[in-house]
């Protein structure tokens, strides 16, 4: 099995201010942060009753399909997507390889102001995204548990979730 | 793969379901959809076909509640069960953290559910993944057709190590919530042994 992702509360704070601040630069609907495995990470924007969960899995199913189109034709990767709709359009990259950024934009941005502000956000998460994976190396080197609340779990603790 | 949260105080799994076309993984996923209360599901997306194929994976997020403080949250995938499909299957297997197999107990499906069963060791494989250590659970479906073949000899023949095996009926919810929670149980007490990191 593999090892879980783990985002802590320092990171997951500089995370939302880098998308916080991309959102107003880059002139955005909505910013969204999701693992290419569909978790969604952070969030921010304006479109309150948008379905962040199922975006999250629709986001990590179209990339794993892109990547998959882009290995058929002898690519690595298609590392930035677009689409483009009536009234918004997605803005789709990846950070740190392993992160998908969203960006939900209409006509008051444009597509290129939308790709500068995004390689600016992404280096600044890379650096983010550097420091939690050295955390979990060095945690994980020096044998201290990350306090897992499932370190104790219990059966009785499972079966409690299907009562 | 799991993703756990301090921030917001949220362990994500994500739970697929395996099989051959037709043998009822999308109809697990709709009752348990069907049977959960509003506020612990999301919406259920289906990628399907116009005659309601699965095309590339049908998505059911699930709110369990809380375990010492963490909220679990349990993704379940289904995957395109025909054939041809198998790229975008590959796919879905990424960062699996249980498995699911959904066998077809009628006679005629029974090579269909050996192929399908040698289709998800591989691709588990090029993932880096072994059945042998995945949680995974065997679920006997479609019990109450005639043609069926005997729970012991599909189990003799589809077991891989002993796992759970339950007999089901998917379209009227037998034995989809004891799936559920073996596998669910099996994730969780792998955290544990992992110690969560």
């Amino acid at each position: 099995m593999s090892t879980p992702v783990v985002l802590y509360e320092q990171e997951y704070e500089q995370l939302k201010r880098v998308i916080t601040r991309l959102c107003a630069d880059a002139n955005a609907k909505f910013v969204f942060l999701v693992d290419k495995n569909g978790q969604q990470i952070a969030a921010h924007g304006e479109m309150l009753n948008l379905d962040t969960t199922s975006l999250a899995s629709l986001t990590a199913g179209n990339v794993a399909a892109t990547d998959g189109l882009a290995h058929l034709i002898g690519e690595r990767g298609f590392p930035v997507l677009s689409h483009e709709g009536e009234r918004d359009n997605l803005h789709i990259s990846i950070v740190a390889t392993r992160v998908i950024l969203v960006i939900i934009f209409d006509e008051r941005s444009s597509l290129g102001l939308v790709r500068l502000r995004v390689k600016r956000a992404t280096a600044e998460m890379n650096s983010i995204f550097e420091v939690i994976d050295t955390k979990v190396e060095r945690e994980r080197d020096m044998g201290i548990s990350l306090d897992s609340p499932f370190a104790e779990i219990t059966e009785e603790d499972i079966d409690a979730l299907f009562n | 793969m799991t993703f756990i949260n301090y921030a917001s105080r949220e362990i994500n799994c994500k739970i697929v379901y395996y099989g051959p076309g037709l043998g009822g993984k999308t109809t697990n996923l709709q009752y348990i959809y069907d049977s959960t209360a509003a506020q612990s599901k999301g919406k259920l997306i289906s990628l399907a076909t116009e005659t309601d194929r699965t095309l590339f994976f049908d998505f059911l997020p699930l709110d369990l509640g809380t375990v010492r403080g963490f909220k679990t949250r349990f993704h379940l995938y289904t995957v395109p069960g025909q054939v041809f499909y198998d790229a975008s299957r590959k796919l879905i297997l990424k960062g699996v953290d249980g498995m699911v197999f959904v066998a077809d107990s009628q006679r005629e499906r029974m090579d269909a559910n050996i192929e399908a069963i040698f289709n998800l060791e591989a691709n588990l494989k090029q993932h880096g993944y072994d059945l042998m250590k995945v949680p995974y659970v065997l679920q006997l479906n479609k019990r109450d057709l005639p043609n069926v073949v005997s729970a012991s000899d599909l189990t003799a023949e589809l077991s891989r190590k002993g796992e759970p095996v339950f007999e089901g009926v998917a379209n009227r919810g037998v034995g989809v919530f004891d799936t559920l929670k073996a596998v669910a149980k099996q994730v969780l007490l792998e955290l544990r042994k992992n110690g969560g990191g």
